[in-house]
This record gives C-alpha cells, structure tokens and sequence, in this order.
C-alpha cells in the first residue's frame, strides 16, 4: 500500500541533502568545536557556517542566533529567559490562548513565579484583534508572545502589526514561528520581533536542533547554565550534525520556499474544494486567506476525529486531528474550541498538512477516498440520525 | 496501540443500527469527552434477542459498542447485567490506559438500555 503523509506539521522527513551535510559530522569530524586542536577545526567551521545560513535566513547577525534542541527550549528561552531578566522592570506576559503548549504551560509555571499573564481571545477565524492586545498592555507589561502562524489551523498572525505595536509601547516581542519557518519569509528586521523561534524537524532537518533569534540588546537569562556556548546564553557542547542539518535546512527553505508554496496552495485549494464538493456539512476551520499554503483543517459534522484518522490510516495516509482521542488530553482542541467550534466540530476536525513528498497524485486519492470514510462513519453516528 | 481485537471490531462493526420496535434504549456520554452512544434491544421472554448500536466517538468507543452488542446478544437479563465495562475491554484483549475511562462506556450504554426497558415494563 502505498503510504501518504498529509502530517507534516508533526514533523518533516529529514531531507537527503541535510543528510548528507549532517553524516560527516556523526563519522569522521567528531571533535569538539571548542577545541583549538585539528579534531576541533572542521566541526569548528561547520558550526559558524550552519550559523551563518541561519543569520541569512532570518536576515540577522551571528551574534543574534542561539542553538537550542528543540523549539519548545527556544519558547521556554525565550519567555522565561526574558520575564527573570526584566523581572525589576514587570510582571506582565501577553500571550493567546491558542498558542502551542511550550507557551502556555511556561506562561503557567511563571505564575508561581508571580508573573502574570492575559490570554488573548481569537476570533471566530482564529485571529487576535490588535485593539485588544494594545489594551492589555500596561506599565507591567515586559513581553508579548505570539505565534507566527498556528499549528492546527495554519493561521498567520499579523505579526508585522504585533511588532509595531509592541515597538510602539516599550514591549519586548517574542515569534513563535516553528510553523511558519519555511513556509512564509521570516525577515526579522521587517518584522520588528524581538525574539523568534524555529525547529529543525518541521523543516526537514532531524529532531534535536531547534534556535532562537535575539536581538541585539534584548537580553537573557539562561536555562542551562554551563560553558561559553552560544555567548554564555545557553551552555553544552554544540550539536554539530544538528547545527549543520539546520543550516542547509534553512538554506534549502530559502531557495525553494516561493516555488513550494505555489505548489502547496494549489494543493491545499484543491483538498478544501473537493472535500466541500463531494462530502456534504464540511466546515473549514480558520481565516480563508491568512493561512499557511500547506495547512488545511476541516471539521466533518456528526463524527469523531480519531475514527477518521484510523481509518485513513488504514488506507495509508497519515493525518491528524484535534479530537481530544489523539491528544492525550481529555479535551478537544484548546484552539478550535478557543475559535467558538462545539465540542462535536472540534472532535471532528481532520488537519491535513502539506510537505515537499506530497503530489497531485496524493490529493487525488485522498479525495477519492474520504466521502466513504466520511459516509461510513456518519451511517454508524447517533448525531447524524438525529440531524436528519 | 489498539489491540488486533480492537481495530477488528472498529473496522467491522458488529450490529450497528438501531433495532425496529426497540423495547429499551439507552444513550450515554457527551459531546465534551467525545463519545456518545447509542445501544437499542428487543427483549423476548427476559433475553436480548436483538441489540444494535450507534456510536460518535473514537476507535476504542466503536469497539467497545460493537463489542458489547456481541457479548449479550441471545443473553438474559440477569447475564446483561453483569457485563462491565472492564468485561467489555478484557473481551478486545485491553484498551490504551487513556481510553479506560473516556472511550469504555458501552456497558454503561447497555445497563441503560436495560433500565429502560424495565421502566417501560412496569408501566
């Protein structure tokens, strides 16, 4: 059976030419950037190179770049690295309430700290209203943290706007942009952020390597306390193979991100026409137009998510969903419901997201496959007969 | 990380409906947590002669149903009611620990039924 990944917001394959930049830096170059001797050399030169290809994919400088393992340390870096080092200044965080859970549950354990945080509401689209952001900020107020675009739904927040405002008030702003990297440009010079974050593995490097941009004079207080690393802002030996993997990652999202993009939307316009065309009470969630080309979350009335997604499974395409039987939780999904969808639209909603395996060819299954998935289901739901 | 059992009865469903004439029904769960469901018996001299579920929920929540409907199926009462939850997920060989409380309603669904079914008899 031939095997569909429509889940690339979970994570992205490691693509063959940052395999093959990352291999001689697991075999053969396995010295210690900071060593001074020939062990240390090689390595050496392919940490500052993956550092420079990452200062030219969010147009910054070196010193502006911090390492981390993952996108949920970047976040953690960011928000608490900021709120201790400003705690004199303010107690106040802004966040929303569809943020990934690397913020909202490090807003919540700031809380013991005596941090406050204001959630932001979205709306029915699954945006913020800048008016309400403007008048939650107060003289306490130390940082805004947003995302750039939402896992779920794909939604982009103004993040242009944000930034203005935040610069505008004396606010520290601090991106989320693990999905958006790659997917939309991240010049951070035009974006006024303060802080952004991205994660190797949704942009087909491995799992393990993530960063942090920090502007010049927005500072830090680290996590990990150690060595010199990555100007005494985060200590442990470099990832090497991982710095390396992201570098030719953020290089290769550079080069082929507006060709990839066309190509994703004309995908995903593809999916959301055809699946409202063949399957009757379809909702597709979040704004129509402020979206990621490759994210498509659509709600399916009268059934539940996870039997969705088993079913797909078994004819091969992987998918996700924001039922709270995928989630571990016992909740629907915090965004979905955050955006006024019932509990039952939120237990039906299927994300499907796009990656650079995906063709034609794929949707056309997909579509061919789904309306009696859909119709299986629906003939065994209680909700359906009750809607007729 | 369903068991071979489990994605058996999810991928066909036993006796899902709902019986014509039904002598008993009963629904449980909610919409919140996801799963609902729907079991509908006939009942001839103290047996279940015939039982049909619907369910909106997850795998777990469409096997325990069908499940549940084969285990009481030609059953009296008395046996009826003494199917538990914990029977129905021993019958699918287990469930994921996260599915034990949300997903394993169906006995739940049946005792329902039952209870209905009684209610209506009295009367």
């Amino acid at each position: 059976m031939k095997k569909i990944c429509f889940d690339h917001n979970a994570t992205t394959p490691v693509a063959d030419e940052v395999f093959e930049a990352m291999l001689p830096f697991l075999k053969g170059e396995w010295g210690n950037p900071s060593s001074i001797h020939w062990a240390g050399r090689g390595p050496k030169k392919a940490v500052d190179a993956g550092r420079e290809a990452l200062c030219k994919f969010f147009n910054c400088a070196d010193i502006e770049t911090i390492f981390t393992s993952s996108g949920t340390e970047s976040n953690n870096l960011a928000i608490k690295g900021l709120a201790w080092a400003k705690k004199d200044k303010g107690n106040h965080i802004i966040t929303t309430r569809v943020e990934h859970p690397s913020v909202l549950n490090t807003c919540k354990a700031l809380a013991k700290e005596g941090f406050e945080t204001t959630y932001l509401d979205v709306d029915a689209d699954g945006l913020i209203d800048l008016n309400s952001l403007e008048a939650a900020i107060t003289p306490k107020t130390i940082l805004i943290s947003t995302m750039f675009a939402n896992n779920e739904t794909g939604v982009l927040f103004p993040i242009k706007e944000i930034g203005a405002i935040a610069k505008k008030r004396g606010v520290t702003f601090h991106a989320d942009a693990v999905q958006a990297a790659g997917k939309t440009p991240l010049d951070v010079q035009g974006l006024k952020v303060d802080l952004l974050t991205i994660s190797g593995h949704k942009l087909y490097a491995p799992k393990g390597i993530g960063a942090l941009f920090v502007r010049r004079g927005v500072r830090l207080t680290p996590l990990i306390h150690g060595g010199h690393h990555e100007r005494n802002r985060r200590g442990g030996t470099e990832n090497v193979a991982g710095i390396v993997a992201l570098g030719k990652a953020v290089e290769i999202a550079g080069r082929d991100m507006a060709a990839e993009s066309e190509r994703m939307l004309a995908m995903r316009t593809r999916i959301e026409k055809g699946m409202q065309a063949r399957i009757p009470h379809v909702k597709i969630n979040g704004h129509l137009e402020k979206r990621l080309p490759n994210t498509v979350n659509i709600s399916f009335e009268f059934v539940e998510g996870e039997s969705l997604l088993l079913n797909l499974d078994m004819k091969g395409i992987a998918a996700s969903s924001g039922s709270a039987c995928t989630s571990g939780s016992l909740e629907p999904s915090h965004v979905l419901t955050s955006m006024g969808l019932s509990n039952e639209m939120s237990h039906g909603s299927v994300r499907f997201s796009l990656g650079k395996s995906n063709t034609e060819e794929d949707v056309d299954y997909l579509l061919e496959i789904m309306p009696a998935i859909v119709e299986r289901m629906r003939s065994m739901s209680p909700l359906y007969a009750a809607s007729k | 990380m369903y068991s071979e059992k489990v994605m058996d009865h999810f991928s066909n469903p036993r006796n899902v409906g709902e019986v014509n004439d039904a002598d008993g029904s009963g629904t449980v769960g909610n919409a919140a947590c996801g799963d609902i469901m729907k079991l509908t018996i006939k009942v001839e001299d103290n047996k279940i002669t015939d039982v049909k579920f619907k369910t909106f929920g997850c795998g777990a929540a469409i096997a325990t149903s069908s499940m549940v409907t084969e285990l009481v199926k030609g059953k009296d009462l008395n046996d009826a009611e003494a199917i538990s939850n914990a029977t129905v997920a021993e019958a699918l060989d287990g469930l994921p620990p996260v599915k034990m409380h949300c997903s394993n309603l169906a006995a739940d669904a049946l005792h329902a039924a039952i209870e209905d079914y009684k209610k209506k008899t009295v009367k």
